[in-house]
Protein backbone atom coordinates (compact mmCIF):
# COMPACT_ATOMS: atom_id res chain seq x y z
CA UNK A 1 0.00 0.00 0.00
CA UNK A 2 1.24 3.75 -0.61
CA UNK A 3 2.44 5.71 2.30
CA UNK A 4 0.20 8.90 1.14
CA UNK A 5 -2.80 8.08 -1.20
CA UNK A 6 -4.60 11.64 -2.31
CA UNK A 7 -7.91 10.94 -3.99
CA UNK A 8 -9.91 14.06 -5.60
CA UNK A 9 -8.39 16.12 -3.26
CA UNK A 10 -9.39 20.38 -4.47
CA UNK A 11 -8.91 22.50 -2.24
CA UNK A 12 -10.17 26.66 -1.72
CA UNK A 13 -8.86 29.03 0.71
CA UNK A 14 -11.28 31.23 3.07
CA UNK A 15 -12.63 34.36 0.53
CA UNK A 16 -10.88 33.94 -2.59
CA UNK A 17 -12.78 32.26 -5.76
CA UNK A 18 -10.25 29.97 -7.67
CA UNK A 19 -8.97 26.94 -5.70
CA UNK A 20 -5.29 26.69 -5.16
CA UNK A 21 -5.74 22.45 -5.72
CA UNK A 22 -7.53 21.29 -8.47
CA UNK A 23 -8.55 17.34 -8.46
CA UNK A 24 -5.13 16.42 -7.00
CA UNK A 25 -4.82 12.76 -7.40
CA UNK A 26 -1.49 11.27 -5.83
CA UNK A 27 0.08 7.73 -4.64
CA UNK A 28 3.96 8.19 -2.97
CA UNK A 29 5.48 4.53 -2.16
CA UNK A 30 7.62 4.56 1.11
CA UNK A 31 10.90 5.76 0.18
CA UNK A 32 9.86 7.88 -2.57
CA UNK A 33 12.10 11.09 -3.75
CA UNK A 34 9.10 13.41 -5.40
CA UNK A 35 10.19 16.94 -6.73
CA UNK A 36 7.18 19.30 -6.68
CA UNK A 37 7.75 22.04 -9.87
CA UNK A 38 5.67 24.91 -10.97
CA UNK A 39 5.35 28.73 -11.16
CA UNK A 40 4.86 31.37 -8.24
CA UNK A 41 1.07 31.04 -7.71
CA UNK A 42 1.16 27.18 -8.74
CA UNK A 43 -0.24 25.45 -5.71
CA UNK A 44 3.01 23.97 -4.64
CA UNK A 45 3.07 25.21 -0.97
CA UNK A 46 -0.52 24.33 -0.54
CA UNK A 47 0.03 20.80 -1.74
CA UNK A 48 3.07 21.08 0.96
CA UNK A 49 0.20 22.32 3.62
CA UNK A 50 -2.22 19.52 2.77
CA UNK A 51 0.14 16.62 3.01
CA UNK A 52 1.36 18.20 6.28
CA UNK A 53 -1.87 18.91 7.95
CA UNK A 54 -2.49 22.83 7.75
CA UNK A 55 -5.20 22.21 4.86
CA UNK A 56 -7.55 21.90 6.13
CA UNK A 57 -6.45 22.29 10.22
CA UNK A 58 -4.67 25.70 10.17
CA UNK A 59 -6.58 27.19 6.87
CA UNK A 60 -9.92 27.16 6.90
CA UNK A 61 -11.53 27.03 3.58
CA UNK A 62 -13.49 24.24 1.13
CA UNK A 63 -12.09 21.06 1.35
CA UNK A 64 -13.24 17.91 -1.00
CA UNK A 65 -11.51 14.38 -1.82
CA UNK A 66 -8.96 12.68 0.95
CA UNK A 67 -5.41 12.66 1.87
CA UNK A 68 -4.55 9.56 4.01
CA UNK A 69 -0.96 9.08 5.13
CA UNK A 70 -0.10 5.61 6.08
CA UNK A 71 -3.57 4.65 5.96
CA UNK A 72 -5.14 7.42 8.16
CA UNK A 73 -7.25 10.31 6.53
CA UNK A 74 -6.18 13.82 7.64
CA UNK A 75 -10.02 14.34 7.80
CA UNK A 76 -10.33 12.06 10.79
CA UNK A 77 -6.97 13.04 12.05
CA UNK A 78 -6.43 16.06 14.96
CA UNK A 79 -3.36 18.23 13.74
CA UNK A 80 -1.67 17.07 16.57
CA UNK A 81 -1.36 13.76 15.32
CA UNK A 82 -1.06 14.36 12.35
CA UNK A 83 2.62 16.28 13.28
CA UNK A 84 3.93 12.68 14.42
CA UNK A 85 3.97 10.95 10.95
CA UNK A 86 4.46 14.01 8.74
CA UNK A 87 7.08 17.31 9.19
CA UNK A 88 7.46 20.71 7.58
CA UNK A 89 9.74 23.08 6.18
CA UNK A 90 8.20 26.34 5.54
CA UNK A 91 9.31 28.19 2.26
CA UNK A 92 9.96 31.12 4.58
CA UNK A 93 12.47 29.92 7.44
CA UNK A 94 11.88 33.22 9.16
CA UNK A 95 8.61 31.83 10.11
CA UNK A 96 9.78 28.60 11.49
CA UNK A 97 11.93 29.42 14.30
CA UNK A 98 10.08 28.84 17.65
CA UNK A 99 10.91 32.25 19.56
CA UNK A 100 11.53 30.12 22.50
CA UNK A 101 15.16 29.64 22.87
CA UNK A 102 18.43 30.87 22.97
CA UNK A 103 20.68 28.78 20.97
CA UNK A 104 20.85 26.67 17.92
CA UNK A 105 21.15 23.77 19.52
CA UNK A 106 18.05 24.11 22.04
CA UNK A 107 16.24 25.73 18.84
CA UNK A 108 16.58 22.52 17.02
CA UNK A 109 16.32 19.93 20.27
CA UNK A 110 13.01 22.00 21.14
CA UNK A 111 10.65 19.39 19.48
CA UNK A 112 12.18 16.21 20.40
CA UNK A 113 12.13 17.70 23.69
CA UNK A 114 8.42 18.35 23.67
CA UNK A 115 8.09 14.91 22.18
CA UNK A 116 9.20 13.78 25.39
CA UNK A 117 12.99 12.11 24.05
CA UNK A 118 15.58 11.17 26.56
CA UNK A 119 18.18 13.67 26.99
CA UNK A 120 20.88 11.44 26.10
CA UNK A 121 19.06 10.34 22.90
CA UNK A 122 18.39 14.35 22.24
CA UNK A 123 21.74 15.50 22.37
CA UNK A 124 23.42 12.84 20.18
CA UNK A 125 20.16 13.02 17.90
CA UNK A 126 20.64 16.90 17.53
CA UNK A 127 24.29 16.29 17.08
CA UNK A 128 24.25 13.91 13.92
CA UNK A 129 21.12 16.00 12.70
CA UNK A 130 23.31 19.35 12.76
CA UNK A 131 26.35 17.31 11.01
CA UNK A 132 24.24 16.13 8.22
CA UNK A 133 23.01 20.01 7.09
CA UNK A 134 26.79 21.31 8.29
CA UNK A 135 26.01 23.79 11.11
CA UNK A 136 27.52 22.01 14.27
CA UNK A 137 29.51 25.41 14.45
CA UNK A 138 26.58 27.26 14.73
CA UNK A 139 25.18 25.28 18.11
CA UNK A 140 25.50 27.98 20.33
CA UNK A 141 25.02 30.45 18.33
CA UNK A 142 21.73 32.65 18.80
CA UNK A 143 18.92 31.73 16.17
CA UNK A 144 18.52 35.29 15.50
CA UNK A 145 21.70 36.51 14.66
CA UNK A 146 21.99 33.90 11.40
CA UNK A 147 22.88 34.93 7.87
CA UNK A 148 19.67 34.04 5.97
CA UNK A 149 21.36 30.80 4.61
CA UNK A 150 22.46 29.54 8.06
CA UNK A 151 18.79 30.05 9.09
CA UNK A 152 17.14 28.27 6.51
CA UNK A 153 19.35 25.81 7.54
CA UNK A 154 18.51 25.49 11.31
CA UNK A 155 15.13 25.14 10.05
CA UNK A 156 15.51 22.28 7.87
CA UNK A 157 17.41 20.44 10.33
CA UNK A 158 14.36 21.32 13.17
CA UNK A 159 12.56 18.96 11.03
CA UNK A 160 15.03 16.20 9.82
CA UNK A 161 16.11 15.77 13.71
CA UNK A 162 12.17 14.81 14.41
CA UNK A 163 12.74 11.74 11.61
CA UNK A 164 9.10 12.03 10.37
CA UNK A 165 7.92 9.21 7.78
CA UNK A 166 7.14 11.55 5.57
CA UNK A 167 9.27 14.92 4.94
CA UNK A 168 7.98 17.83 3.19
CA UNK A 169 10.08 20.16 2.70
CA UNK A 170 9.01 23.44 0.59
CA UNK A 171 11.81 25.32 -1.14
CA UNK A 172 14.13 23.84 2.04
CA UNK A 173 17.21 25.46 -1.08
CA UNK A 174 16.93 28.47 -1.96
CA UNK A 175 18.96 30.57 0.07
CA UNK A 176 21.91 28.45 0.33
CA UNK A 177 25.07 28.51 -1.59
CA UNK A 178 26.01 26.26 -4.59
CA UNK A 179 27.70 23.85 -3.04
CA UNK A 180 25.39 23.57 0.18
CA UNK A 181 22.71 23.03 -2.15
CA UNK A 182 23.86 20.11 -3.56
CA UNK A 183 24.81 18.41 -0.53
CA UNK A 184 21.74 19.17 0.85
CA UNK A 185 20.00 17.09 -1.89
CA UNK A 186 22.75 14.35 -1.39
CA UNK A 187 21.57 14.01 2.41
CA UNK A 188 17.90 13.86 1.74
CA UNK A 189 18.52 11.39 -0.96
CA UNK A 190 20.75 9.03 1.30
CA UNK A 191 17.32 9.53 4.25
CA UNK A 192 15.13 8.14 1.07
CA UNK A 193 17.36 5.22 0.74
CA UNK A 194 16.92 4.44 4.43
CA UNK A 195 13.49 4.61 4.18
CA UNK A 196 12.38 8.41 4.48
CA UNK A 197 9.39 9.49 2.24
CA UNK A 198 10.34 13.34 0.99
CA UNK A 199 8.39 15.67 -0.61
CA UNK A 200 10.59 18.41 -2.01
CA UNK A 201 9.40 21.26 -3.68
CA UNK A 202 12.53 22.87 -5.67
CA UNK A 203 13.17 24.95 -8.34
CA UNK A 204 17.05 23.43 -9.05
CA UNK A 205 16.39 21.34 -11.91
CA UNK A 206 19.52 20.13 -12.19
CA UNK A 207 19.50 18.89 -8.33
CA UNK A 208 16.07 17.55 -8.90
CA UNK A 209 17.48 15.71 -12.09
CA UNK A 210 20.42 14.00 -10.21
CA UNK A 211 18.38 12.80 -6.84
CA UNK A 212 14.90 12.70 -7.41
CA UNK A 213 13.09 9.48 -8.30
CA UNK A 214 9.99 10.97 -9.51
CA UNK A 215 8.92 15.17 -10.48
CA UNK A 216 5.24 16.79 -10.41
CA UNK A 217 4.75 19.57 -12.28
CA UNK A 218 1.78 21.45 -11.20
CA UNK A 219 0.38 24.24 -12.45
CA UNK A 220 -2.89 26.90 -11.32
CA UNK A 221 -3.22 23.88 -8.79
CA UNK A 222 -3.10 20.54 -11.00
CA UNK A 223 -0.59 18.07 -11.79
CA UNK A 224 0.47 19.07 -15.43
CA UNK A 225 2.41 15.81 -15.54
CA UNK A 226 4.38 13.59 -13.96
CA UNK A 227 7.14 10.75 -14.43
CA UNK A 228 11.18 10.40 -14.05
CA UNK A 229 12.78 13.60 -13.94
CA UNK A 230 15.18 12.45 -17.37
CA UNK A 231 11.45 12.76 -18.79
CA UNK A 232 9.47 15.24 -17.44
CA UNK A 233 12.30 17.76 -17.24
CA UNK A 234 13.06 17.48 -21.03
CA UNK A 235 9.57 17.40 -21.85
CA UNK A 236 8.29 19.83 -24.81
CA UNK A 237 4.82 20.03 -22.26
CA UNK A 238 7.48 22.25 -19.51
CA UNK A 239 9.03 24.86 -22.08
CA UNK A 240 5.30 25.18 -23.85
CA UNK A 241 4.24 25.85 -20.11
CA UNK A 242 7.30 28.36 -19.11
CA UNK A 243 8.76 26.09 -16.81
CA UNK A 244 12.88 26.72 -16.40
CA UNK A 245 14.59 23.64 -17.43
CA UNK A 246 18.44 23.04 -17.57
CA UNK A 247 21.39 24.70 -19.15
CA UNK A 248 22.55 21.34 -20.57
CA UNK A 249 18.89 20.75 -21.84
CA UNK A 250 18.49 24.18 -23.50
CA UNK A 251 21.69 24.22 -24.77
CA UNK A 252 21.13 20.37 -26.09
CA UNK A 253 17.59 21.69 -27.85
CA UNK A 254 19.28 24.60 -29.60
CA UNK A 255 22.43 22.19 -30.72
CA UNK A 256 19.34 20.08 -32.13
CA UNK A 257 18.85 22.34 -34.26
CA UNK A 258 22.32 23.40 -35.62
CA UNK A 259 22.95 19.50 -36.21
CA UNK A 260 25.40 19.55 -33.15
CA UNK A 261 23.47 17.19 -31.10
CA UNK A 262 22.84 14.14 -32.46
CA UNK A 263 20.52 11.89 -30.09
CA UNK A 264 16.94 11.49 -29.59
CA UNK A 265 16.85 12.13 -25.93
CA UNK A 266 17.52 15.33 -24.47
CA UNK A 267 19.88 15.94 -21.83
CA UNK A 268 19.21 16.86 -17.82
CA UNK A 269 22.27 16.27 -16.16
CA UNK A 270 25.98 16.81 -17.07
CA UNK A 271 26.89 13.85 -17.31
CA UNK A 272 23.84 12.58 -20.00
CA UNK A 273 25.27 16.20 -21.65
CA UNK A 274 28.85 15.23 -21.79
CA UNK A 275 28.17 11.74 -23.38
CA UNK A 276 25.89 13.11 -25.80
CA UNK A 277 27.88 15.85 -26.85
CA UNK A 278 31.40 13.70 -26.82
CA UNK A 279 29.86 11.54 -28.76
CA UNK A 280 29.38 13.81 -31.66
CA UNK A 281 33.17 14.51 -31.68
CA UNK B 1 29.82 57.57 -8.64
CA UNK B 2 32.03 55.17 -7.49
CA UNK B 3 32.07 53.25 -4.26
CA UNK B 4 35.41 53.09 -2.45
CA UNK B 5 35.86 50.42 0.28
CA UNK B 6 39.38 50.46 2.32
CA UNK B 7 40.02 47.72 4.81
CA UNK B 8 36.55 47.69 6.36
CA UNK B 9 36.22 45.41 9.11
CA UNK B 10 33.10 45.45 10.66
CA UNK B 11 31.93 43.26 14.30
CA UNK B 12 28.49 42.57 15.25
CA UNK B 13 27.41 43.60 18.75
CA UNK B 14 27.62 39.85 19.71
CA UNK B 15 31.58 39.78 19.04
CA UNK B 16 31.36 37.82 15.75
CA UNK B 17 33.98 39.29 13.57
CA UNK B 18 31.83 39.43 9.92
CA UNK B 19 34.01 41.30 7.90
CA UNK B 20 37.81 41.14 7.91
CA UNK B 21 39.39 43.31 5.55
CA UNK B 22 37.89 43.85 2.63
CA UNK B 23 39.05 46.58 0.27
CA UNK B 24 37.03 47.07 -2.81
CA UNK B 25 36.34 49.90 -5.77
CA UNK B 26 33.14 49.54 -7.72
CA UNK B 27 32.85 51.50 -10.25
CA UNK B 28 30.08 54.00 -11.58
CA UNK B 29 27.88 51.90 -14.16
CA UNK B 30 29.31 48.15 -13.04
CA UNK B 31 27.34 45.32 -12.66
CA UNK B 32 28.60 43.74 -10.34
CA UNK B 33 27.44 40.11 -8.99
CA UNK B 34 28.37 38.87 -5.15
CA UNK B 35 29.08 35.27 -4.56
CA UNK B 36 29.97 33.28 -1.58
CA UNK B 37 29.07 30.30 1.15
CA UNK B 38 26.20 31.23 3.14
CA UNK B 39 27.45 33.55 6.43
CA UNK B 40 30.44 34.78 4.23
CA UNK B 41 30.11 37.93 4.70
CA UNK B 42 28.13 39.13 1.27
CA UNK B 43 24.85 40.87 3.21
CA UNK B 44 26.68 42.36 5.81
CA UNK B 45 29.37 44.09 3.36
CA UNK B 46 26.10 45.75 0.88
CA UNK B 47 24.70 46.75 3.89
CA UNK B 48 27.44 49.23 4.29
CA UNK B 49 26.77 50.70 1.38
CA UNK B 50 23.77 52.61 2.28
CA UNK B 51 24.81 53.01 5.94
CA UNK B 52 22.92 50.25 7.80
CA UNK B 53 25.68 48.83 9.36
CA UNK B 54 28.93 51.75 10.13
CA UNK B 55 32.46 49.76 9.54
CA UNK B 56 34.12 48.87 13.03
CA UNK B 57 37.53 49.85 11.31
CA UNK B 58 38.22 51.04 7.44
CA UNK B 59 35.79 53.05 5.64
CA UNK B 60 33.30 52.97 2.66
CA UNK B 61 32.50 55.85 0.34
CA UNK B 62 29.72 56.92 -1.92
CA UNK B 63 30.90 59.03 -4.32
CA UNK B 64 32.43 61.81 -1.70
CA UNK B 65 30.43 60.50 1.00
CA UNK B 66 31.87 58.73 3.90
CA UNK B 67 29.12 56.53 5.32
CA UNK B 68 29.76 57.23 8.85
CA UNK B 69 29.06 61.04 8.02
CA UNK B 70 25.82 60.52 6.49
CA UNK B 71 22.68 59.11 7.93
CA UNK B 72 20.81 56.31 6.18
CA UNK B 73 17.62 58.83 5.17
CA UNK B 74 20.61 60.79 3.67
CA UNK B 75 22.38 57.94 2.05
CA UNK B 76 18.98 56.72 0.35
CA UNK B 77 19.19 59.38 -2.28
CA UNK B 78 22.19 57.48 -3.56
CA UNK B 79 21.82 53.74 -2.79
CA UNK B 80 18.46 51.96 -2.99
CA UNK B 81 18.98 48.75 -0.76
CA UNK B 82 16.37 45.59 -1.84
CA UNK B 83 16.49 43.46 1.32
CA UNK B 84 17.24 39.39 1.35
CA UNK B 85 14.20 38.95 3.06
CA UNK B 86 11.02 41.39 1.87
CA UNK B 87 9.18 41.27 5.20
CA UNK B 88 11.93 43.14 7.02
CA UNK B 89 11.47 45.93 4.51
CA UNK B 90 7.82 46.69 3.24
CA UNK B 91 5.72 48.35 5.91
CA UNK B 92 2.92 50.32 3.69
CA UNK B 93 -0.75 48.55 3.33
CA UNK B 94 -1.10 48.15 -0.02
CA UNK B 95 1.53 47.81 -2.78
CA UNK B 96 0.62 51.32 -4.43
CA UNK B 97 1.97 53.16 -1.07
CA UNK B 98 4.61 50.94 -0.54
CA UNK B 99 6.36 51.42 -3.86
CA UNK B 100 5.69 55.44 -3.67
CA UNK B 101 7.10 56.20 -0.58
CA UNK B 102 10.61 56.17 -1.40
CA UNK B 103 10.79 58.38 -4.51
CA UNK B 104 8.29 60.96 -2.22
CA UNK B 105 10.70 60.55 0.49
CA UNK B 106 13.54 62.20 -1.89
CA UNK B 107 11.32 65.28 -2.70
CA UNK B 108 11.02 64.79 -6.54
CA UNK B 109 8.38 66.54 -8.42
CA UNK B 110 4.84 64.87 -8.54
CA UNK B 111 5.19 64.13 -12.19
CA UNK B 112 8.49 62.48 -11.75
CA UNK B 113 7.23 59.97 -8.93
CA UNK B 114 4.06 59.09 -11.04
CA UNK B 115 6.38 58.15 -13.89
CA UNK B 116 9.00 56.53 -11.54
CA UNK B 117 6.25 54.50 -9.82
CA UNK B 118 4.77 53.38 -13.29
CA UNK B 119 7.79 52.22 -14.51
CA UNK B 120 8.93 50.45 -11.42
CA UNK B 121 5.71 48.55 -11.65
CA UNK B 122 6.01 47.50 -15.25
CA UNK B 123 9.09 46.18 -15.27
CA UNK B 124 7.81 44.28 -12.02
CA UNK B 125 4.46 43.38 -13.67
CA UNK B 126 2.69 44.66 -10.62
CA UNK B 127 0.58 47.10 -12.31
CA UNK B 128 -2.66 44.71 -11.60
CA UNK B 129 -1.75 44.47 -8.11
CA UNK B 130 -1.34 47.94 -6.52
CA UNK B 131 -4.40 48.04 -4.12
CA UNK B 132 -3.09 44.67 -2.86
CA UNK B 133 -2.15 44.34 0.89
CA UNK B 134 1.73 43.32 0.31
CA UNK B 135 0.83 40.18 2.97
CA UNK B 136 -1.72 38.66 0.91
CA UNK B 137 0.90 38.12 -1.96
CA UNK B 138 2.95 35.00 -1.66
CA UNK B 139 6.81 35.58 -0.71
CA UNK B 140 8.43 35.70 -4.03
CA UNK B 141 5.70 38.71 -5.25
CA UNK B 142 6.73 40.51 -2.06
CA UNK B 143 10.06 40.52 -3.26
CA UNK B 144 9.00 41.86 -6.15
CA UNK B 145 7.29 44.99 -4.62
CA UNK B 146 10.46 45.24 -2.39
CA UNK B 147 12.17 45.53 -6.22
CA UNK B 148 9.91 47.99 -7.22
CA UNK B 149 10.04 50.33 -4.39
CA UNK B 150 13.76 50.61 -4.37
CA UNK B 151 13.99 51.09 -8.18
CA UNK B 152 11.33 53.54 -7.95
CA UNK B 153 13.98 55.54 -5.98
CA UNK B 154 15.66 56.16 -9.27
CA UNK B 155 19.11 56.02 -7.17
CA UNK B 156 22.13 56.02 -9.10
CA UNK B 157 23.78 53.03 -7.24
CA UNK B 158 21.29 50.26 -6.77
CA UNK B 159 21.98 46.18 -4.68
CA UNK B 160 19.77 43.04 -5.08
CA UNK B 161 20.22 41.16 -2.07
CA UNK B 162 19.32 37.75 -3.45
CA UNK B 163 16.95 38.91 -6.07
CA UNK B 164 15.80 35.19 -7.73
CA UNK B 165 15.41 33.36 -4.65
CA UNK B 166 12.26 31.00 -4.94
CA UNK B 167 11.50 33.14 -8.10
CA UNK B 168 9.88 31.11 -10.98
CA UNK B 169 11.20 30.91 -14.57
CA UNK B 170 9.27 34.32 -15.74
CA UNK B 171 10.67 35.96 -12.52
CA UNK B 172 13.77 35.53 -12.93
CA UNK B 173 13.52 37.10 -16.72
CA UNK B 174 11.72 39.78 -15.47
CA UNK B 175 14.67 40.65 -12.77
CA UNK B 176 17.43 40.10 -15.24
CA UNK B 177 15.21 42.42 -17.53
CA UNK B 178 15.16 45.10 -15.00
CA UNK B 179 18.98 44.53 -14.41
CA UNK B 180 19.57 45.26 -17.94
CA UNK B 181 17.39 48.20 -17.73
CA UNK B 182 18.84 49.98 -14.85
CA UNK B 183 22.59 49.24 -17.12
CA UNK B 184 21.07 51.09 -19.88
CA UNK B 185 20.23 53.76 -17.66
CA UNK B 186 24.11 53.86 -16.77
CA UNK B 187 23.24 52.42 -13.15
CA UNK B 188 25.46 50.92 -10.90
CA UNK B 189 23.90 47.18 -9.97
CA UNK B 190 25.22 44.89 -7.21
CA UNK B 191 23.34 42.17 -6.78
CA UNK B 192 24.21 38.80 -4.55
CA UNK B 193 23.22 36.07 -5.84
CA UNK B 194 23.47 31.50 -5.16
CA UNK B 195 22.45 31.37 -8.76
CA UNK B 196 25.47 30.88 -10.91
CA UNK B 197 23.91 30.66 -13.83
CA UNK B 198 21.83 33.76 -13.67
CA UNK B 199 25.05 35.63 -12.66
CA UNK B 200 26.98 34.74 -15.77
CA UNK B 201 24.27 35.38 -17.78
CA UNK B 202 23.71 38.95 -16.47
CA UNK B 203 27.09 40.23 -14.89
CA UNK B 204 30.31 41.20 -16.10
CA UNK B 205 32.21 41.19 -12.76
CA UNK B 206 31.76 38.88 -10.26
CA UNK B 207 33.36 39.42 -6.23
CA UNK B 208 33.89 35.70 -4.36
CA UNK B 209 33.68 37.02 -1.02
CA UNK B 210 34.99 33.90 1.59
CA UNK B 211 35.07 33.67 5.41
CA UNK B 212 34.89 37.93 5.47
CA UNK B 213 37.53 38.13 2.97
CA UNK B 214 37.64 38.55 -0.84
CA UNK B 215 38.74 35.56 -2.25
CA UNK B 216 38.67 36.14 -5.84
CA UNK B 217 37.41 39.72 -7.92
CA UNK B 218 37.74 40.01 -11.85
CA UNK B 219 35.93 39.40 -14.66
CA UNK B 220 32.72 36.91 -14.95
CA UNK B 221 34.70 34.21 -17.37
CA UNK B 222 38.08 34.67 -14.57
CA UNK B 223 36.10 34.13 -11.54
CA UNK B 224 34.06 31.35 -12.47
CA UNK B 225 36.40 29.93 -14.59
CA UNK B 226 38.29 28.73 -11.25
CA UNK B 227 36.36 25.81 -10.01
CA UNK B 228 39.24 24.78 -7.11
CA UNK B 229 39.46 28.46 -5.52
CA UNK B 230 35.39 28.72 -5.62
CA UNK B 231 35.07 25.98 -4.07
CA UNK B 232 36.78 27.01 -0.93
CA UNK B 233 33.37 29.42 -0.78
CA UNK B 234 30.67 27.03 -1.69
CA UNK B 235 30.54 27.94 -5.29
CA UNK B 236 29.93 26.02 -8.36
CA UNK B 237 31.03 26.94 -12.10
CA UNK B 238 28.16 27.57 -13.86
CA UNK B 239 26.42 24.10 -15.63
CA UNK B 240 27.66 25.09 -18.96
CA UNK B 241 31.46 26.13 -18.08
CA UNK B 242 31.45 22.52 -15.87
CA UNK B 243 30.28 20.89 -19.44
CA UNK B 244 32.77 22.97 -21.35
CA UNK B 245 35.66 21.42 -18.77
CA UNK B 246 34.19 18.13 -19.25
CA UNK B 247 34.62 18.36 -23.22
CA UNK B 248 38.29 19.52 -22.19
CA UNK B 249 37.29 22.94 -24.51
CA UNK B 250 40.51 25.00 -24.61
CA UNK B 251 38.48 28.46 -23.61
CA UNK B 252 36.53 28.70 -20.62
CA UNK B 253 32.70 28.92 -21.58
CA UNK B 254 30.16 30.86 -19.44
CA UNK B 255 26.92 30.85 -21.85
CA UNK B 256 24.92 29.28 -24.32
CA UNK B 257 26.73 31.30 -27.08
CA UNK B 258 30.17 30.80 -26.09
CA UNK B 259 29.68 27.05 -26.04
CA UNK B 260 28.04 26.84 -29.14
CA UNK B 261 30.45 28.49 -30.69
CA UNK B 262 33.25 26.14 -29.35
CA UNK B 263 32.32 23.19 -29.64
CA UNK B 264 31.38 23.77 -33.76
N1 LIG C 1 22.57 40.47 13.34
C1 LIG C 1 23.64 39.69 13.48
N2 LIG C 1 24.26 39.55 14.66
C2 LIG C 1 25.37 38.78 14.80
N3 LIG C 1 25.94 38.07 13.79
C3 LIG C 1 25.34 38.17 12.58
C4 LIG C 1 24.19 38.98 12.35
N4 LIG C 1 23.84 38.86 11.05
C5 LIG C 1 24.74 38.02 10.49
N5 LIG C 1 25.65 37.61 11.41
C6 LIG C 1 26.80 36.70 11.18
O1 LIG C 1 27.74 37.37 10.34
C7 LIG C 1 28.30 36.48 9.36
C8 LIG C 1 28.02 37.04 7.97
O2 LIG C 1 26.61 37.07 7.75
P1 LIG C 1 25.94 37.63 6.43
O3 LIG C 1 24.48 37.76 6.70
O4 LIG C 1 26.66 38.83 5.98
O5 LIG C 1 26.24 36.41 5.44
P2 LIG C 1 25.84 36.20 3.91
O6 LIG C 1 27.11 36.05 3.16
O7 LIG C 1 24.90 37.25 3.47
O8 LIG C 1 25.15 34.75 3.97
P3 LIG C 1 23.82 34.17 3.23
O9 LIG C 1 24.28 33.67 1.90
O10 LIG C 1 23.44 33.00 4.10
O11 LIG C 1 22.79 35.25 3.19
C9 LIG C 1 27.66 35.12 9.65
O12 LIG C 1 28.52 34.36 10.45
C10 LIG C 1 26.39 35.46 10.40
O13 LIG C 1 26.00 34.41 11.25
N1 LIG D 1 -3.26 31.93 2.83
C1 LIG D 1 -3.82 32.10 1.60
N2 LIG D 1 -5.04 32.67 1.46
C2 LIG D 1 -5.60 32.80 0.24
N3 LIG D 1 -5.03 32.41 -0.91
C3 LIG D 1 -3.81 31.84 -0.85
C4 LIG D 1 -3.14 31.66 0.41
N4 LIG D 1 -1.94 31.07 0.17
C5 LIG D 1 -1.87 30.89 -1.17
N5 LIG D 1 -2.99 31.34 -1.79
C6 LIG D 1 -3.29 31.29 -3.22
O1 LIG D 1 -3.31 29.93 -3.63
C7 LIG D 1 -2.66 29.76 -4.89
C8 LIG D 1 -1.49 28.80 -4.76
O2 LIG D 1 -0.49 29.42 -3.95
P1 LIG D 1 0.79 28.67 -3.39
O3 LIG D 1 0.39 27.32 -2.93
O4 LIG D 1 1.44 29.56 -2.40
O5 LIG D 1 1.67 28.56 -4.71
P2 LIG D 1 3.22 28.28 -4.91
O6 LIG D 1 3.76 27.72 -3.63
O7 LIG D 1 3.24 27.29 -6.02
O8 LIG D 1 3.85 29.58 -5.30
C9 LIG D 1 -2.27 31.16 -5.36
O9 LIG D 1 -3.29 31.65 -6.20
C10 LIG D 1 -2.20 31.94 -4.06
O10 LIG D 1 -2.47 33.31 -4.27
MG1 LIG E 1 5.31 28.46 -2.40
MG1 LIG F 1 22.87 37.26 2.96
Amino acid sequence: MALVNIQNLTYKYPLTKTPALQNINLQIEQGEFISVIGANGAGKSTLCYALAGFVPHFFKGEISGEIEVDGVASSKSTLDEWVVNVGLAFQNPFNQISGAKYTVFEEIAFGLENAGVPREQMQSRVEEAMKLTGISNLADRSPYSLSGGQQQRVALTSILVMQPKLLVLDEPTSQMDPIGTREVFSVIHNLTQSGMTVVMVEHKVEWIAHFATRVIALKDGSILTEGKPGDVLTSDVLTKNGFGVSRYTSVAREAKKQGLWKKEKLPVTLFEAAEGFNRNA
Amino acid sequence: MNININNLHFTYPTGLEALKGVSLTINAGEQVAIVGQNGAGKTTLVRHFNGLLKPTSGSVTIGDWDTTKYSVAKLASRVGYVFQNPDEQLFSRDVLTEVEFGPKNLGYTKEKIDELVKQALVWTELTDKTETNPYDLSPTWRKMVALASIIAMDTPIVIFDEPTTGQDFANVSRIANVIAELKKQGKTVITITHDIDFCAENFERVIALSNGQVLLDGTTREVLGQEEILAQTYVDPPQLTRLGKLLNLKETVINQQEFLKAIK
